[in-house]
């Protein structure tokens, strides 16, 4: 038997335990609270959680996708910097990200006070839903920016150069030829947004609008109910699943492999006042993504770095640093993996193993966090009871409160980042190829190394980036898995912000944001062809 | 977009492997235990007794300056672990009798009876704590104690609205305040409690009466934190609020504020209060330990340390405030049994939720 079948199935058993419990809570009645929630809280968070999703998905994909096609294919000012400067806002936590844009952009913050200066009026604002839908634009469309690059670098020149030759002009090229053929990458990028916006709390928390997440929490937290709050979970979960098996149908047979993925690229020379526009574009994007709220933030943190300042913030970096490069390795290998056993063995099993693995991304990590925490405990009793059975008086085993368990819950939330960008890279590797490495006398391994990984090397950089910073700024798993001592930078965040101190807490904020950099810039360097 | 060489791969792959095994080597980076913030280790080197775990929902600074007090004085050590308190409970209960919590430490007198409820408490042999602890502030079975008060008041802004216009909170109801009020969002535990406690003193019917009430006087939607209101205050978008106490001393702290607190007469059923308060675990491997901990934190230090750290109110009557707390003036709180709170929050979160208040 091909031992790639049993890889995916293996994996999805893994990362599929925090879902076991969100599904068994359907077992647990629930009625009075059901119904309560039925009439009063469902209809008006489900409007807005629908609102939310497609204005964000519609957002990243613009935003992304243009500032992709800018950087990767036309030759403008700054774009060498552009290039890595676009992707900073993802080091920027969500909740800290909307706290800081509120801070500039609230009644008593800085762009308040100029615009009042300016027009003698006060700054209007946004309600609710448009300053969260912004700010998760602003946060998230790095996700679809850095898989449309990846794409738009792949497809080569010859696609747009026959488009051209066609009568195309450079506009209607970009439509009907390079933004098709990027389509998966498009895909999995908006696949990965609305999965984040789905499970997002921190950003809705801080503007006070209602969706299914903080009915969730609202049931868990405000009426007490673990299992009503599993079972929203649970409904949550199952659109998800259909949103993936549909994506998957619509995409169909469609083949997007490379035509000459590594010759070398020329750029587009376009006119004087056009190059300013695409840097207009792109300095605006930046501005406020990343300069604006990084700015707040230092202030802040400047303001409080007496207080706060202390010697352990070094143990707290290095903690953070630690568990994100452990995770980035372990999940980067684990959706490497998947995407192997996807090619090799794509059997319809291998298929919703790979879905229930990714879809942890979209569970709101606290409910994530503690199913997967019963399991392991409920694995350790039993492993006791056994160990106990076995010979009587020794030890018992502890499996909470480990690194491993700690990664392995990492790797549940964050499998699906991994994976999107790398089975994109599999997108470009067509069977002909192997046929044409085999042919050439190549075996196993050194087609995997000559032929596949230069293929999948980008992709495989871009997923261990994403689950890096993805880790820096994770907090409900860190929080409940971390083994006594193990207090990270964004852990210090929480303690601060759960009491409301948000503004002593930009100085961890900060330091997150100066630890996601530097992966940022390592890749950059090795990224010849940017 | 990103193209690895193979010098590149193997440096990535290298620097990880030497992070898993160096880390691998010892127990983690900085134990809190033994650190405190100045880096010195007092802790662990006092500690012959046998460790006290507690998780705690209560941040870290509010929690950390009095457990290494309490290991000075008393030379047994605390370990802690922080998290939200519905994580910490699902926890307990997971670890069943393995878990090395011998506390909960947290906020919210809804929290605490939740927990009782769920079982993973148990009942504290302590005539210290039941002699100094007011009855309205304990479980009456001794599961839980409350260790500060959090005052939840009025706020106003004394250039428009003079303090004989200002009645309780029911008053706010009153179509005189409309286009005045302000709120914290409903979702906060806070507000719940609060509803709560009216639900218990006033029944359901008249409760949501006022609630709906506040909701048609509101001058803007609901504020995601109180400090957000206060600043509203200041700046003339609402007349009147309602806060905690202590983020109104933060402010105070630092700017002069044109705001001022409120305080409902006892006529009318006092202040409305809530704790932070602790239990011991009913699966706690250190009973005796926990139960020093927490006389220790209901005694006279280590109430001053508790209540001021954060400027709350401390559950022992007789411990000096903080001199921005002792500022604000005497006021009655509720003697209301804050159980009640607990017990009728989740009836409280769905009459919110009736009535339109987010």
């Amino acid at each position: 038997m091909n031992p790639w079948r049993l890889a995916a199935p293996v994996i999805a058993l893994v990362m599929a335990m925090p879902l076991c419990v969100v599904f068994g809570s359907v077992f647990v009645p629930t009625g009075e609270t059901w119904t309560h929630l039925a009439t009063y809280v469902l209809p008006a968070v489900t409007r807005n959680t629908v609102w939310l999703v497609l204005v964000v998905a519609v957002g990243t994909l613009l935003v992304g996708t243009l500032s992709a096609w800018l950087t990767a294919v036309v030759e403008f000012p700054g774009r060498g910097f552009f290039v890595w400067a676009m992707m900073l806002p993802l080091a920027v936590p969500g909740y800290v990200f909307a706290f800081a844009l509120a801070g500039v952009f609230g009644y008593s913050g800085p762009a308040s006070d100029l615009w009042r200066t300016v027009t003698g009026q006060p700054l209007p604002q946004w309600g609710g839903g448009a300053a969260s839908a912004s700010c998760l634009i602003l946060g998230l469309y790095p996700y679809v920016y850095l898989l449309a690059r990846q794409a738009f670098l792949t497809q080569g020149r010859q696609s747009l150069e026959v488009a051209q030759s066609l009568g195309l002009t450079r506009l209607a090229g970009f439509w009907r030829v390079a933004l098709p053929l990027a389509r998966p990458w498009l895909a999995a990028g908006v696949a990965l947004v609305i999965m984040e916006t789905l499970a997002d709390f921190g950003t809705v928390k801080v503007f006070n609008f209602d969706t299914f997440t903080t009915a969730i929490y609202a049931a868990w937290f405000g009426l007490f109910s673990l299992p009503a709050a599993l079972q929203l979970s649970a409904v949550l979960l199952l659109a998800v699943a259909a949103a993936v098996v549909l994506e998957r149908f619509w995409r169909g047979a469609s083949r997007f492999s490379a035509q000459n993925g590594s010759a070398p690229q020329r750029r587009l020379q376009p006119s004087v006042s056009q190059r300013w526009l695409a840097f207009g574009f792109c300095a605006l994007v930046f501005a406020l993504a990343f300069v604006i709220p990084v700015g707040q933030l230092l202030l802040w943190a400047l303001a409080h770095a007496e207080v706060e300042w202390m010697p352990r913030y070094w143990g707290y970096a290095r903690s953070s640093l630690i568990l994100a490069s452990a995770a980035a390795l372990l999940v980067t290998s684990l959706a490497l993996l998947l995407g192997f056993a996807d090619r090799h063995a794509p059997a319809r099993t291998t298929r919703i193993s790979v879905i229930v693995a990714t879809l942890g991304y979209a569970l709101p990590g606290t409910v994530l966090a503690v199913g997967f925490f019963a399991v392991i405990a409920g694995l350790g009793h039993a492993l006791s009871a056994a160990v106990e059975w076995l010979s009587p008086g020794a030890a018992g085993v502890t499996l909470t409160g480990t690194l491993l368990v700690m990664l392995l819950a990492y790797a549940a939330r964050f499998l699906a980042v991994a994976y999107s960008p790398i089975t994109s890279g599999f997108e470009r590797i067509t069977p002909t190829l192997d046929e044409a490495a085999r042919g050439l006398g190549a075996s196993g391994w050194r087609i995997l190394r000559r032929v596949h990984w230069p293929l999948l090397s980008g992709g495989t950089a871009t997923a261990a980036l994403l689950v890096f910073v993805d880790v820096m700024k994770e907090l409900p798993i860190t929080l409940i898995t971390r083994p006594f001592g193990w207090d990270t930078l964004a852990t210090r965040i929480f303690q601060l912000t759960t009491e409301g101190e948000w503004e002593r807490a930009a100085l961890p904020a900060l330091a997150v944001v100066i630890a996601g950099l530097a992966p940022v810039l390592w890749l950059q360097r090795q990224d010849t062809t940017g | 977009m990103i193209r690895l060489n193979n010098f590149g791969v193997l440096s990535l792959v290298g620097l990880l492997c030497a992070g898993l095994v160096a880390c691998g080597g010892n127990d983690g980076p900085a134990a809190p235990a033994a650190d405190t913030s100045d880096g010195t280790s007092v802790t662990e080197a006092a500690a012959p007794a046998q460790p006290v775990v507690v998780y705690s929902s209560r941040a870290e600074q509010l929690i950390q300056p009095i457990f290494t007090a309490f290991t000075e004085e008393t030379g047994i050590a605390v370990e802690y672990i922080t998290d939200s308190a519905q994580p910490l409970i699902e926890r307990i209960k997971a670890e069943a009798d393995t878990t090395p919590a011998s506390v909960l430490l947290t906020v919210d007198a809804g929290v605490l009876w939740y927990a009782a409820e769920q079982g993973i408490l148990q009942p504290m042999a302590s005539d210290i704590v039941s002699a100094a602890v007011p009855q309205q502030y304990r479980d009456p079975d001794g599961l839980w104690t409350g260790l500060s008060l959090r005052a939840r008041t009025i706020v106003y802004d004394t250039r428009k609205v003079s303090a004989d216009e200002l009645v309780g909170y029911a008053d706010l109801a009153d179509s005189r305040w409309a286009g005045k009020l302000c709120l914290r969002t409903s979702k906060k535990v806070y507000n719940q409690s609060l509803v709560a406690t009216m639900i218990a003193s006033m029944g359901e019917e008249k409760t949501e009466e006022i609630v709906r009430g506040w909701v048609a006087n509101l001058a803007q939607p609901e504020f995601s934190n109180d400090t957000k209101l206060i600043e509203a205050i200041e700046d003339g978008r609402c007349q009147v609020g309602i806060v905690n106490s202590y983020y109104f001393g933060r402010l105070q702290r630092d700017n002069e504020l044109s705001a001022a607190l409120f305080w409902q007469p006892a006529e009318l059923g006092g202040v409305h209060v809530n704790v932070s308060g602790a239990g011991i675990t009913a699966n706690a491997p250190n009973v005796a330990g926990a139960t020093a901990l927490l006389e220790w934190l209901a005694g006279p230090a280590g109430q001053e340390l508790f209540a001021g750290l954060n400027l709350e109110f401390p559950v022992l009557g007789d411990v000096p405030n903080d001199p921005i707390v002792a500022a604000w003036g005497e006021f009655a709180a509720s003697e209301q049994p804050l159980i009640d709170a607990g017990r009728l929050q989740a009836d409280a979160v769905k009459l919110m939720a009736r009535a339109g208040y987010n």
